[in-house]
């Protein structure tokens, strides 16, 4: 043990000294040339930041696309997922009024047609997306009280549909941020 | 064909591509030989070795590298406890976060000198920068430390009679700069231009569209994330691991994190057939943790595509699948995946929450780190295998009545003792530790009910979960447990300790053991290793011993819990 706790001790500065300080430096500064500066990227709307690009938020109201329920309510500084079972009895109550309340925010909608990713939380409860059959399923009530043809705004979420990763890779998505932001736009115009 | 199985079958075949030549780069490296980043990495080795005072060359045999591991191991460990106990008021803490408690502290020491990085806090509110930065550190230091003594077995493999093995530090430290150091920045500079944090600042505010103040979270995270993958170490950044955005931000970050998991366990298998010049014998062991591998990986991929049966019979459609705990830019087929990947392998990083899977997917996790060989964690997951291949080994040659012979070693009592006693600790420490977690729960069910966030057998997968976790080394968790408690703390805490030094130990001796003995040439008795019929020999002993003995369990939690829910 002798003859090895002083190399021990050596190496260990060694190791502290280059990963915690070389090689975070290192990451540190080519950060700098990174979009964001490494401070994470910002989405500004009228001039001033209304998010993160990256971290889903809280979309509740009527006008806007709803984005998916969250265990933590999007808090951006403690993320985390519900953890329940898929059979947990008190689950099935919570997805159950998500839908009952859906349902009557939503009244041409019938039960069927609701993916259920609407009704279930995301495992960051910061998830930033959700599909194109998430976002057709709210465009009645959203032209409705936008006063927009439901063709106009079916244009709008299209051109937000991110495709798979080089067309054949991996899910198709819509970012909620970004889509809502459209939204207010164009309709204020 | 569905793009959501073109992205899974593409990360696999990626990480076989990139395995196959850096197997041949690494054994170069512990060789000794030239390799062509020489030039930007050999100053690096000479630094550590100068500043570290290591001499390279001196050789040691299996009980100075068992010494030498467990010394510095012992230096991590002290090390650890003391910042994180005081990163409250050490620097680089813009958030205020405090100190850990000292149950929690010894869990989250053990867990990443370990290689395991259980979390039972959230990284966001519960560790300063200088912590997690710390924590980074036994990210590479952890896994070098596997990987190299994975590599003493390999040079003890070899057929030649020998108590000399080569330097441990030079194994280390080697490791640490040619392998994990080249390889972490050029996934951190991947993830860094696909927009994942790395700064010093603290928290920031905004005002989101609909008018809510909303705290977010930063920090130094891209460093951290590329060895939390690449070192099979899994401790992430923010509380939902690879789930959150800023952790993992989009499909193709998921494609480079996943390849990082599985790469370097898939890589030292082909290392070892190029270091004993037996390339047949590593495309026998790579088959049969592939066949393994694939059993957990394809029903599960399917179940979680399918849905949650429950969810169904509420009326709603389920296009993308089961949803709760998963994000929508991974999709149900990348969050299983991965979440076969993340367990086979121990590395134990999520991008979906393991506790809300249906239920025969949480149970082919649970296999997955109960079996703890399948590719394995680094260095580690080869060690595994080795106990199996001797056990296999021994049992083939009493079926055929001849003496069993590992590549001209002759294979005794002694050796099958320690194989038989590591093979066997990990059934013995997951199985005893959940009995009385569930006992103690069973007898007062009101006294620990805010333990479980599930009731039913699900709460028991929870329990189970948690020490098969702990046991295989792999980090994650049915997360509803709630385990920063001191009970759990400290039963974690003592089950890594055990889970990780003995089956390292056990491996070392054998493989230093028959190194010394008379190498035996091949002659037309000598039962061949690197046959498909042994392949099939080493698959079906893993499967009666390591999965099997955990049958009754796994009927007591999911496979309870999957025929109730129909």
């Amino acid at each position: 043990m002798k003859q090895h706790i002083i190399p021990a001790l050596r190496l260990t500065l060694v190791c502290l000294l280059f990963f915690c300080g070389l090689y975070t430096l290192l990451i540190l500064g080519i950060a700098q040339a990174s979009p964001g500066k490494g401070e994470g990227e910002t989405i500004l709307a009228n001039g001033k930041v209304v998010g993160y690009a990256l971290e889903g938020q809280n979309f509740s109201n009527d006008q806007y696309f709803w984005s998916r329920p969250s265990a933590v309510s999007y808090n951006a500084a403690g993320s985390g997922g519900s953890n329940k079972g898929p059979a947990n009895p008190d689950y099935l109550k919570d997805v159950t009024s998500r839908i009952d309340s859906f349902l009557v925010h939503n009244k041409s909608v019938s039960k069927n047609d609701i993916p259920s990713e609407l009704v279930t939380a995301s495992g960051s409860g910061l998830d930033p997306d959700i599909s194109r059959k998430a976002a057709y399923v709210q465009i009645a009530r959203i032209a409705k009280l936008r006063g927009m043809t439901e063709d106009a705004l079916k244009v709008i979420v299209d051109q937000h549909i991110d495709h798979p990763l080089l067309g054949f890779l991996g899910t198709e998505k819509i970012n909620v941020l970004k889509l809502n932001i459209d939204l207010d736009k164009t309709t204020l115009k | 064909m569905n793009t959501e199985i073109i992205g899974v079958i593409v990360m696999f075949l990626a990480t076989v591509l990139l395995a196959i030549p850096l197997g041949r780069y690494m054994s170069k490296v512990y060789e000794g030989q030239k390799t062509w980043l020489d030039p930007v990495l050999a100053p690096i080795d000479k630094l550590f070795f100068k500043a570290g005072g290591i001499h390279p060359e001196k050789e040691m045999n299996w009980k100075q590298h068992l010494l030498a591991l467990l010394t510095i191991n012992f230096v991590w460990a002290l090390f650890s406890m003391f910042v994180l106990m005081n990163m409250g008021w050490l620097p680089l803490n813009p958030d205020g976060n405090p100190s850990m408690s000292a149950d929690l502290a010894f869990n989250t020491t053990i867990s990443f000198i370990s290689n395991t990085n259980i979390q039972h806090y959230s990284g966001e509110t519960a560790v300063s920068y200088l912590g997690q930065l710390v924590l980074m550190l036994f990210q590479f230091i952890s896994a070098a430390a596997g990987i190299a003594a994975c590599i003493v077995v390999f040079i003890a493999m070899k057929e030649r009679t020998t108590e000399k093995l080569g330097n441990f530090y030079n194994y280390f430290i080697k490791t640490c700069t040619r392998v994990l150091l080249p390889l972490s920045v050029v996934v951190a500079v991947i993830l860094l231009f696909n927009g994942m944090p790395m700064t010093f600042k603290g928290k920031d505010h905004f005002i989101s569209v609909q008018g809510d103040t909303v705290q977010v979270s930063r920090g130094p995270v891209a460093a951290m994330i590329a060895i939390k993958q690449l070192g099979t170490n899994g401790g992430g950044f923010f509380g939902a691991n690879s789930a959150q955005p800023m952790e993992n931000p989009n499909y193709f970050t998921n494609m480079v994190e996943n390849v990082s998991i599985i790469l370097i366990p898939i890589t030292l298998v082909f290392t070892l057939g190029n270091m004993l010049k037996r390339k047949r014998l590593s495309w026998v062991i790579f088959g049969v943790m592939t066949v393994g591998f694939l059993i957990y990986v394809i029903p599960s991929i399917y179940l979680e595509m399918k849905g949650n049966p429950s969810i169904g019979h509420l009326g709603i459609s389920q296009p993308l699948g089961n949803m709760e705990g998963k994000e929508v830019r991974f999709g149900p087929a990348a969050s299983a995946y991965w979440g076969i990947t993340t367990t086979v392998t121990s590395n134990g990083s999520v991008n979906s929450m393991h506790d809300s899977f249906t239920p025969v997917t949480g149970m082919f996790t649970m296999l997955g780190m109960m079996v703890n060989n399948f590719y394995g964690g680094v260095g580690v997951g080869f060690l595994n295998f080795y106990i199996y291949i001797i056990i296999a080994v021994f049992i083939s040659g009493l079926m055929v009545g001849r003496t069993p012979e590992l590549l001209g070693k002759k294979i005794e009592a002694k050796e099958m003792k320690i194989a038989t006693i590591v093979a066997l600790l990990h059934t013995f420490l997951i199985l005893s530790f959940t009995a009385l977690a569930a006992h103690l729960f069973a007898n007062n069910p009101t006294a620990y009910a805010a333990w479980l966030n599930n009731p039913g057998s699900h709460g028991f997968s929870e329990m189970l979960y948690e020490y098969s976790s702990a046991s295989a080394n792999n980090g994650s968790e049915f997360a509803g447990l709630s385990a920063n408690t001191p009970f759990w703390n400290i039963t974690d805490g003592l089950v890594m300790l055990l889970s990780r030094y003995l089956p390292i130990i056990g491996p070392l001796a054998i493989a230093g053991i028959l190194a010394k003995k008379k190498f035996v040439p091949e002659s037309a008795g000598t039962l061949k290793t690197d046959t498909g019929t042994f392949g099939i020999m080493v698959f079906a002993v893993i499967a009666i011993i390591a999965a099997l003995s955990f049958f009754p369990a796994l009927t007591l939690g999911p496979i309870a819990e999957f025929f109730a829910s129909k």
